[in-house]
């Protein structure tokens, strides 16, 4: 491996817990940024050298921090009128810092760092293109390519959201247990997004993008690193990583959608299968079921199947029943419905969806499962109708695609009968 | 699935059992890793010596040579057993029985690679 | 005598790595296992999985069952080697050759006092 190689990725790996401790010091995220930019620049000129020190995230912080505040007294000297901002005594701060680093405040810094991305008034997307940013470290070019928009777009979109984020002081308080249980629920369903963001795009031409769903996998195991006894995050990291070990086999060469029952299973990436089948066991012990957990436990009834005939759909009918319970939408009894069609036919499938039609007037799936449904029942009319809203409603090529074969398949079918 | 069985223990007193004791203590062992065995669910298992008798090697330009284990830690990681387990429930329900009436603890990990031993083949 | 190189680094940075990056790692290590394995002395090697998969067991008056490795470290035990050396020197040249491989953080070469092959895996 060269030098940059590991350095690069000793900084990306640092740069969670470095950047959080410094919004911790200094309260203000481009002053955080920064003075973490600053530590790094130097991290690249001296590790090379004398090797990596014992803790890169407390160095960074460290020198970050040293750097910002020298910069800041450069200012107050260039500026005589300012001599209330008096830097304090290093000393005292050195002391204070190495305290503040203590592997008790990591969690909460990292955690604050990820929640201010999260906030409320950002739409989901500019949350993930924030996070992605501040606590991977992507640069500006490779958000905008991930999220196929032009730099200059991704750069405006990016200064806004963080210009909007701002940082209330109770934002640094240490959370209670409360505040912080509901700060790690806000975060890992953004982790999620950023998931989903990858895994369907939701516009644009790539289905998958694989560099946001590995993004996603690596803030779940910081986030489950952090929260090491919390069964919804085992369950969270153990969903992406299921989900994501079919990632080579869900795409023909052409780039269109393969269905799960016609994937090459040969395909499925085997280690990312066991580890998170290894994670439901892990989250299982806690008896705390969440809708991470259920979702993950259905992902791994799919992975335990050698052949798609194999699959128990009655077990994850099952699971979307309780899923449905815990977390009640239309989209989950959606899925339901499509089980349901495997354990008791069509007919029950399509009645169980009936209700769905309102809610789910405007989305793809709906009329896609629809149309499968009626097409098994003969009903070639209807299917038809069904098919050609779903394509009408289809966020990329591949989905509309997928949906033209089922048409096709339908049209040649009818033809035949 | 493969899960290592890691095993930490506080050396010094691993280092005072008396003969017996220890004969003891692998008697007990062999009493879980023998029917592991003869299911085939058994992989490579080890004792490692006590960490004043490890080298370390701190990576670095100047790679630095170190007289001791790599990590100080209060109870020291003094061996390990590789087995073929159904769930980390079952892995764990092994490590249990390893260390019943002992002190230490077992780390339970599951194995993401393994090769088996060139040796002699 | 068999010695075990155990090797520790930092997982978050590992998971950091550029794919290309890890995948000439991963290569690394093969080289270094066929040229062990060429000479004889190469016995089992394992990679673990990440620490976020473990589980700890705790003994002691109560037994406990904790999420997470059993020591909480900067770096972490990633995997490990049995190599058979006939001297330390030896076995640190071993060492030398699989850290030159994955730029590990640090490896510990610890002789290994009991050995049982085990049946079934091989």
């Amino acid at each position: 491996m060269t030098e940059i190689g590991w350095i690069g990725a000793a900084l990306t790996g640092a740069r969670p817990r470095a950047l959080g401790a410094l919004l911790r010091y200094f309260r203000d995220l481009d002053m955080a940024e920064e003075a973490f930019q600053e530590a790094c620049l130097r991290a690249l000129k001296l590790w090379p050298e004398k090797g990596p020190p014992r803790d890169p995230a407390a160095w960074l912080a460290m020198v970050g921090r040293n750097a910002a505040l020298d910069q800041i007294r450069k200012r107050n000297r260039d500026d005589p009128l300012s001599d209330d901002a008096e830097p304090e005594d290093p000393t005292d701060l050195e002391a204070d810092m190495v305290e503040r680093l203590d592997g008790a405040h990591y969690r909460d810094d990292v955690l604050r760092l990820l929640f201010i991305c999260c906030h409320p008034d950002l739409p989901a997307t500019q949350q993930i293109a924030l996070a992605l940013r501040i606590v991977s470290g992507l640069t500006v070019g490779e958000i905008a390519r991930a999220f196929l928009v032009g730099e200059r777009a991704m750069e405006q979109r990016i200064t806004r959201a963080k210009r909007r984020v701002g940082t209330a002081d109770q934002v640094f308080e240490t959370p209670s247990p409360a505040e912080r249980d509901r700060r790690l629920a806000t975060v890992a369903a953004m982790v999620y997004l950023l998931f989903n963001e990858g895994y369907a795009a939701s516009g644009g031409e790539a289905h998958i993008r694989l560099p946001l769903c590995e993004e996603a996998i690596r803030l779940a195991r910081l986030l489950l690193r952090l929260f090491p006894h919390d069964p919804e995050i085992m369950g969270l990291l153990a969903l992406l990583l299921l989900q994501h070990s079919r990632a080579q086999a869900r795409l023909d060469a052409d780039g269109a959608i393969i269905l799960l029952e016609d994937q090459d299973r040969g395909l499925w990436d085997r280690g990312m299968i066991a580890e998170g089948l290894v994670l439901i066991d892990k989250a299982v012990r806690h008896r705390r079921r969440g809708p991470y957990q259920l979702q993950a436990a259905i992902a791994a009834m799919h992975a335990r199947a050698a052949r798609p005939d194999d699959t128990d759909w009655s077990g994850i009918e099952q699971l979307y029943g309780a899923l449905e319970i815990l977390q009640p939408s239309p989209v989950v009894t959606l899925n339901r419905a499509v089980a349901l069609a495997k354990v008791d036919g069509p007919e029950a499938a399509l009645a169980l969806i009936g209700p769905l039609a309102e809610p789910l007037s405007g989305y793809f799936h709906f009329f896609g499962v629809k149309g499968w449904l009626l097409s098994q029942l003969g009903r070639t009319e209807d299917a038809r109708k069904a098919f050609d809203k779903a394509i009408a409603l289809a966020h990329t090529p591949a989905e509309a695609a997928h949906i033209r074969l089922h048409l096709d398949r339908l049209m040649k079918d009818s033809k035949a009968g | 699935m493969l899960y290592a069985i890691l095993c930490f223990h506080d050396e010094a007193e691993v280092d005072g059992w008396t003969r017996e004791q220890d004969d003891a203590v692998l008697a007990k062992r062999a009493k879980v890793t023998d029917p592991l065995a003869a299911a085939g669910r058994l992989g490579p298992a080890m004792r490692l010596t006590s960490t004043p008798s490890a080298t370390s090697v701190r990576s670095g330009t100047e790679p630095l040579v170190i007289d001791g284990p790599f990590a100080e830690t209060k109870e020291q990681l003094l061996g390990l057993y590789v087995v073929d387990c159904e769930s980390q429930e079952d892995a764990v329900e092994i490590a249990k029985q390893l260390g019943q009436d002992e002190t230490g603890g077992f780390e339970i990990r599951p194995v993401k690679l393994y090769k088996p031993s060139t040796i002699g083949s | 005598m068999l010695y075990a190189v155990l090797i520790y680094d930092d997982e978050e940075a590992i998971a950091a790595l550029p794919k290309a990056a890890f995948d000439r790692l991963i290569a690394n290590h093969e080289g270094v296992q066929e040229k062990l394995a060429a000479e004889g002395r190469l016995g089992p090697v394992a990679r673990l999985m990440p620490t976020t998969a473990a589980t700890t067991l705790r003994q002691g008056g109560e037994t406990v069952l904790l999420d997470g490795p059993f020591a909480e470290t900067k770096e972490q035990l990633l995997g490990f080697y049995i190599v058979d050396c006939a001297s330390l020197d030896e076995a640190s040249a071993a060492a030398g050759e699989i850290g030159k491989a994955c730029n590990a953080r640090a490896l510990e070469i610890r002789p290994v006092h009991l050995f049982f092959p085990g049946i079934g895996l091989t």
